[in-house]
């Protein structure tokens, strides 16, 4: 059956809680907009999926002190994190052999782009010199929840929540865990907007994933948290489940730092690795959630893999990046939050913006909000460095 | 569930220990704010082609890597793992300064491409066309143990033989000045120079002859010097070994106030000689794993270099090496090896 889920917690631009990211997704209402929080010149040129709270709003929320040195990664990371402990109804973390395992990019680059000038002079600024690093946001929200134990982070570009997760389920397997809280959480920032401005793969509208006429991504920011917990647990405590990780997979490209191979064989591999360890078919899956970037490459080498894996049979998919835009590292467990909703609600989400299908595979997502019998999802995150993952949500 | 063995290891870091048959014998006192690695000759290891974009990092991990392989006569492992703190720090900060400098126009995307965590990763599945299990751990001083425990896993639990991992880390220009100057503010602050280094291992599950075993290890995010303590009679227990079998102590120690965890620790384990090796390589966050190389040498080799003994005598016979490593008092990490 795989390892029980039986909490999350979201924040992204559709909502701050999984209720509200429900609402938008079965409204077809993106949050992709206008960037607010960030000074750049490229504003006028980009569209994203922002959070609409700031920092000063978070840390109001998060009851923090004014002075703390959480960096917008840390604070939107502790408010999804401390929700998912919520919802899986869990006081005393110590009870259990708890861990915490966390996926960041940009870690705490928000900051430091903002004060790395000031670093040397400025005392106020030199608190976040000790943020920068990609673990810094783990170990804060760890320590809130007084998480001790194993706590890691894990950075794989845009496929890390979903090697988290992985991770989350093998520790649990293995025995070495009775419980994870799991996720992501990226931050915008300055950096990763050039960075992507500089590949020209951005977007100035809104995204179109697997679109014949897509024109590239649209960034978003994003934190969301699971909780996985041994049959064990689940049993003594009585606890309801809402969705099983049953498959995962990882695998590599192995072909170009930033590109996609033509024959998506990473993807390929990956898909074929989870549905191997979940036990099915790719005839048992009823809805891929797939990573749909909206970019030219991706979107044309996942459709391909798609075609090597399902044949002429490919299931309905879609791509929510089209509601969140991209949330890098934590689109993995976005993702996972959308596909755990689905199965709840037996309902599919579509790919906003669709028009036309691309020339090369002629393949058409779902466009509309559609209800359906879905018992398994499978779920691709793809990143630089070739870094494909893949996993796979069954019906609790 | 299987046993987990070294098949090889593998060391660029401040010292000599990367080119020659040497361990440890022509040791340079490091000072300073900084240290640097000695840099191998990378075009034995890299095509010049690919490695004239490579930053520091990247260099020192793909170089390390494949002579880790070489030495374990491995061409494609079934898992790459790497950790890093710091992660390509500097073509972050190349990036970073560009988008200053130039008020975000101009760019080019090598810097920022370079940049992600998982590049190091990333080049050395490409390099070997490997299409295999590939991950990055990033998290400041566990992030090379986290990576070693992913590849424990993957080999207990039979879904993997053979696997690459390895810890690197790179100085960078600018972050670092600001941690040393933060450091040096504080007079019971880190006492040796901040470094960089790689270090890669093939693991296996596979029981060559002479193979170093790895008994087991452990992770935990906070402790006080107390249940550290705790924690690691349990872990002994667990693995049904007395603290007096242990030999040797390799402590990750710095000179800061955080040292007296590693005297919590070497209490324990009262008759080892314990060894020290900051004061030679430097600190980062994965200088941990120029121990676990330390470590496999001296089981190798059955022999003690007076430049790392911090207490104790170089004794014959030596069977179970205990590293423990912690930064600040957090991220501790104990691993177990046996001969």
């Amino acid at each position: 059956m795989g390892v029980a889920i039986t909490g999350m917690g979201i924040i992204s631009a559709i909502g701050h809680s999984v209720v509200e990211s429900k609402s938008s997704l079965l409204a077809s209402k993106s949050g992709i907009a206008t960037l607010k929080h960030i000074q750049t010149k490229h504003s006028g040129n980009i569209k994203v999926g922002e959070v609409s709270l700031s920092n000063a709003d978070l840390t109001t929320q998060l009851q923090l002190p004014e002075d703390h040195n959480y960096t917008r990664t840390g604070l939107l990371g502790l408010f999804a994190a401390k929700a998912a402990l919520k919802d899986a109804n869990i006081n005393d973390v110590s009870k259990y052999r708890t861990g915490f395992i966390s996926a960041t990019t940009v870690g705490g680059m928000d900051m430091t782009e903002l004060y790395l000038k000031q670093f040397a002079t400025d005392p106020e600024a030199q608190k976040y010199i000790q943020s920068h690093h990609a673990g810094d946001s783990t170990q804060k929200i760890a320590d809130t929840l007084h998480i001790t134990e194993f706590v890691t982070t894990i950075s794989t570009a845009c496929s890390s929540a979903a090697n988290a997760i992985m991770l989350a389920a093998r520790l649990i397997k293995a025995g070495k865990l009775d419980r994870v809280v799991v996720g992501g959480t990226d931050a915008l920032s300055k950096f990763t907007i050039n960075g992507f401005k500089t590949l020209m793969i951005q977007s100035d509208e809104l995204c179109a994933p697997f679109d014949a006429d897509r024109k590239g991504l649209n960034l978003g920011e994003a934190a969301a948290y699971l909780v996985l917990e041994s049959d064990e647990v689940i049993a003594k405590e009585q606890k309801t489940v809402l969705a099983y990780l049953s498959g995962y997979g990882n695998a590599n490209d192995a072909f170009h730092q930033t590109a996609s191979s033509e024959n998506g064989e990473g993807a390929f591999l990956a898909m074929q690795k989870a549905l191997e360890l979940a036990q099915l078919n790719p005839e048992h899956i009823n809805y891929i959630n797939a990573h749909g970037t909206a970019t030219p490459n991706n979107d044309l080498s996942e459709s391909v893999a798609l075609q090597r894996v399902f044949g002429n049979n490919v299931p309905a998919f879609s791509s929510t990046k089209s509601f969140t835009g991209h949330t890098l590292a934590a689109a993995g467990v976005v993702e996972a939050v959308f596909s755990i909703i689905a199965l709840q609600e037996q309902t599919i989400f579509p790919n906003l913006n669709f028009k036309t299908p691309m020339p090369e595979t002629g393949l058409q997502p779902v466009t509309s909000m559609v209800k359906k019998e879905v018992q398994h999802i499978l779920s691709n995150s793809f990143g630089f460095g070739g870094n494909c993952s893949t996993l796979i949500f069954s019906k609790a | 569930m299987k046993n987990v063995y070294l098949h090889s290891a593998v060391s660029i870091s401040a010292q000599n220990t990367f080119a020659g048959d040497g361990f440890l014998e022509d040791m340079k006192p490091i000072s300073g704010n900084t240290v640097p690695a000695q840099y191998p000759n990378y075009k034995d290891y890299i095509a010049p082609s690919a490695s004239r974009r490579m930053a520091t990092g990247v260099k020192m991990g793909v170089s390390a890597a494949n002579k880790a392989l070489q030495n374990a006569q491995l061409e494609q492992p079934d898992a790459i793992i790497t950790g890093t703190g710091m992660g390509c720090i500097e073509d972050t900060e190349k990036f970073l300064n560009t988008i200053i400098g130039n008020d975000e126009e101009f760019l080019t995307p090598t810097s920022f491409i370079q940049s992600t965590h998982n590049t190091v990763g990333a080049q050395i599945a490409l390099g070997l066309k490997c299409k295999a299990y590939n991950n990055t751990y990033v998290h400041a001083a566990v992030s090379f143990e986290s990576a070693l425990m992913d590849a424990q896993l993957l080999l207990q639990q039979e879904e993997a033989k053979h696997i690459l991992v390895g810890g690197v880390d790179e100085l960078g220009i600018e972050i670092i000045t600001h941690m040393r100057h933060m450091e040096d503010a504080n007079s019971n602050g880190i006492q040796v120079p901040f470094g960089e280094g790689a270090s890669f291992f093939v693991v296996s599950s596979e029981a060559k002859s002479n193979a170093i075993q790895l008994v087991d290890m452990d992770l935990c995010s906070t402790a006080s010097e107390n249940t550290i303590q705790l924690k690691l009679n349990d872990f002994l227990n667990k693995n049904l070994v007395q603290a007096s079998d242990i030999d040797v102590l390799i402590a990750g120690r710095n000179g800061d106030n955080f040292d007296s965890y590693y005297d919590s620790v070497s209490t324990l384990v009262e008759n080892v000689t314990e060894l020290h090796y900051k004061h030679l390589i430097g600190e980062f966050y994965t200088a941990s794993s120029f121990s676990l190389w330390t470590a496999y040498e001296i089981l190798n080799r059955q022999a003690l270099p007076k430049s790392l003994i911090f207490k104790g005598e170089a004794k014959s016979n030596i069977n179970y090496i205990l590293l423990y490593n912690q930064f600040k008092g957090r991220d501790h990490s104990f691993i177990l090896l046996k001969r």
